[in-house]
């Protein structure tokens, strides 16, 4: 059986537009309303990445951080990560689902059991954020075997001998770093910059799907629609914090920005 | 899972960069990978180079001044009866603590690689101080990531490093102490890697920072021994070495060298921060039987809930407060050749009662720990027994606290 994130990915290309993909964390701001988020956001996104939150998160910037603290603040488990995903694809059976997060959560709770679970709940993809090749051989053969993508970062920073090992071993999903960041920083580099570097792994296998990702927000995803995909992950956060300190609800605002950012891109 | 012989602790581990099969490793963002590997082989290649070593050695002999006293506390030894308690005065080192081997080895080489920034985390200050004077004496411009609980305990070591011309950059995540530091740290790299070199501030982190750092601090062991036979003319039959572990950077330069000898002949005890007698929370995952798991880039035993959530830590040495231990000790207690025990806030500030009542010797809050556990333990002991402590650091940092903790009278330094 093809893999959903696949099918997305085609229906993104004939429709001549990259695929779009967002970040959000999972019980931001709370179990409920991270559900009503995603539900929402689907109606327009092709691809939802769902963050199981985690404390010592080396790799993202403030405004992951602060959706990940309050998360977890408000109690999130990962076996509540879990039903989120169930009863999001209950309706939703044919959106693609990644999951995404740091290691050391899987380790705890067992590599095959937390792939059993995805697979019962429905996960199409995993990002293991400090999980890096060759470390995840092992790892993402597991996933395979249970029709999940593992999905691997390639960073500017990733010499091109090394992207090319990387994407040998990838499944057919790969995520480009645009840049030397934490999520959610500025843009140092130009877009144009972005997708000439994009190109160059882009290239190393053009059958694989190749989404660029860290620091696009509505402003600058426009530049970059010549990729395969784009994801948004912190710009979502921050409406998120901001819609709770303005008290408004944060499904409609969230909605809201995923409308401009498709705008954009079509 | 064996301890090899003749082979540094440093260099025994796996090509995943692992100990044991077990503990260290690289798990990393995709963007480390390569500064990493940058580092790697500059370190591979520098470290057995002979103008580099004697470079390392010069800094280390005209500007850290090695090597530090080696003394036997002779009224203390008195006191406690039973064991000679004896004393390597690492606090001697320009700045007042072990961090300072680390802390220049880093800015050796970042200046090799062309870097002109360096960043570094700190608990106690230490780090960040001997960070910030190493820069300065090398020339490169550096930034303290520091936790805001840290700061307002440690205040006369962030004095210091903003007078050598750091900014130091308060942490305002998690629990606020050495552990937010530490990732605010490890991100701030991610973003700026191309032009910035970073030092770990213990053996912690990724495989190449326990290992620079280790081979750094080794240069304690190294005196010690001569000291030793000079003192005794061989190693004597029961020696026991003890340190506080906090990271691990200090104990395991304060062991390396005596790795190879048989434990009943050379015992290290390694005594962690048990933290408030009155609370559950305390800095020692080894001795409380915390599990694996993945923390700043390594695996280690480490203070975490059952989910993999990173626990808070408490102990009254911002030092030692820290959820996680070097891969290093864990490998170290996996094979049983060091042992491992706790000493709370309470016993420590009771041990640096002792030591500066009967000693002209002012251990700061974390060697206090071991100096704990040392006289214990030392009563029972046989005359012919050498007791060693390492003391790492100077307690002026500590003055704020001993002065609430303790009274005004042990607020008097010089």
């Amino acid at each position: 059986m093809t893999n959903l994130i696949s099918l997305a990915f085609e229906k993104a290309r004939t429709e001549k537009r990259p695929a779009l993909l967002t970040y959000t964390v999972a019980g931001d701001n709370s179990k409920k309303k991270s559900l009503e988020i995603l539900k929402s956001l689907s109606k327009y996104v092709d691809i939802c990445e769902l963050g199981f939150p985690h404390n010592t998160p080396i790799a993202d910037g403030g405004q992951i951080q602060t959706s990940a603290y309050r998360a977890i603040k408000n109690g999130i488990k990962i076996n509540d990560v879990f039903k989120i995903v169930k009863d999001f694809k209950k309706n939703n059976f044919s959106k693609p689902l990644i999951l995404m997060g740091y290691y050391n959560m899987i380790y705890q709770y067992g590599e095959n059991n937390f792939l059993n679970r995805c697979k019962k709940s429905g996960v199409n993809g995993i990002i293991v954020v400090d999980l890096p090749w060759p470390e995840n051989i092992n790892f993402s053969k597991k996933c395979k075997k249970k029709n999940i993508y593992f999905i691997q970062l390639i960073s500017p920073t990733t010499s091109y001998k090394r992207a090319k090992k990387i994407i040998k071993d990838s499944h057919d999903m790969i995520y480009y770093i645009s840049m030397l960041s934490t999520t959610g920083g500025k843009l140092k580099i130009t877009p144009k910059e972005i997708l000439s570097n994009y190109m160059k792994i882009k290239k190393i296998n053009p059958k694989k799907n190749c989404v660029i990702g860290f620091g696009i927000t509505d402003k600058t995803i426009g530049k970059l629609k010549s990729a395969d995909g784009l994801v948004v992950g912190s710009a979502i956060c921050r409406e998120i914090t901001k819609s709770i300190a303005k008290r408004h609800n944060p499904v409609t605002n969230v909605s809201k920005i995923v409308i401009k950012l498709k705008k954009r891109i079509l | 899972m064996k301890l090899k012989k003749k082979i540094p602790l440093i260099d025994q581990h796996d090509k995943f960069g692992m100990w044991g099969g077990k503990f260290g490793g690289n798990f990393v963002p995709e963007t480390l990978k390569k500064p990493i590997k940058d580092l790697e082989d500059l370190f591979n290649k520098l470290r057995n180079n002979k103008s580099f070593i004697a470079e390392r050695d010069r800094y280390f002999k005209n500007w850290i001044g090695v090597p530090t006293r080696f003394i036997k506390l002779n009224n203390l030894s008195n006191h406690v009866g039973g064991a000679q308690i004896w004393s390597k005065v690492v606090s001697d080192a320009n700045g007042g603590a072990h961090k300072i081997y680390n802390a220049t080895v880093h800015c050796l080489l970042a200046k090799k690689a062309g870097k002109k920034f360096i960043v570094g985390d700190t608990g106690a200050g230490y780090a960040g101080k001997m960070l910030s004077m190493a820069a300065k004496k090398f020339g490169l411009k550096c930034k303290i990531f520091m936790g805001a609980k840290d700061i307002k305990r440690q205040q006369p070591n962030v004095k210091a490093m903003k007078k050598n011309g750091a900014e130091v950059i308060p942490v305002y995540t998690g629990s606020q102490t050495l552990v937010d530091a530490v990732s605010e740290c490890m991100r701030y790299w991610v973003a700026n890697c191309d032009t910035t070199a970073m030092c770990v501030g213990s053996t912690v982190g990724p495989n190449i920072f326990v290992k620079i750092c280790g081979w750094s601090t080794s240069q304690i062991s190294r005196e010690l021994k001569i000291q030793i036979k000079k003192e005794f003319g061989s190693i004597p039959k029961k020696v026991k070495l003890y340190n506080c572990v906090g990271g691990g950077s200090s104990s395991y330069g304060f062991w390396s060298e005596f790795m190879d000898y048989n434990k009943n002949q050379v015992e290290l005890i390694g005594v962690e921060a048990g933290g408030p007698k009155s609370s559950n929370k305390h800095a020692a995952p080894l001795t409380y039987g915390s599990k694996i798991g993945i923390l700043h880039g390594a695996a280690q035993y480490v203070n975490q809930s059952t989910e993999g959530q990173i626990e808070e830590t408490e102990s009254i040495s911002a030092g030692l407060d820290y959820p996680g231990v070097s891969p290093l000790h864990c490998f170290l207690k996996d094979t049983r050749r060091a042992r491992y025990t706790a000493a709370t806030d309470e016993n420590a500030l009771d041990a640096y009662k002792l030591v500066t009542k009967y000693e002209n010797l002012r251990p700061s809050l974390e060697p206090s720990h071991a100096f704990s556990v040392a006289i214990k333990e030392a009563k029972k002991m046989s005359k012919d027994t050498v007791v060693i402590v390492n003391s790492c650091g100077d307690a002026h940092k500590d003055k704020n606290i001993l002065k609430v903790k303790l009274g005004k009278k042990y607020d008097q330094f010089n």
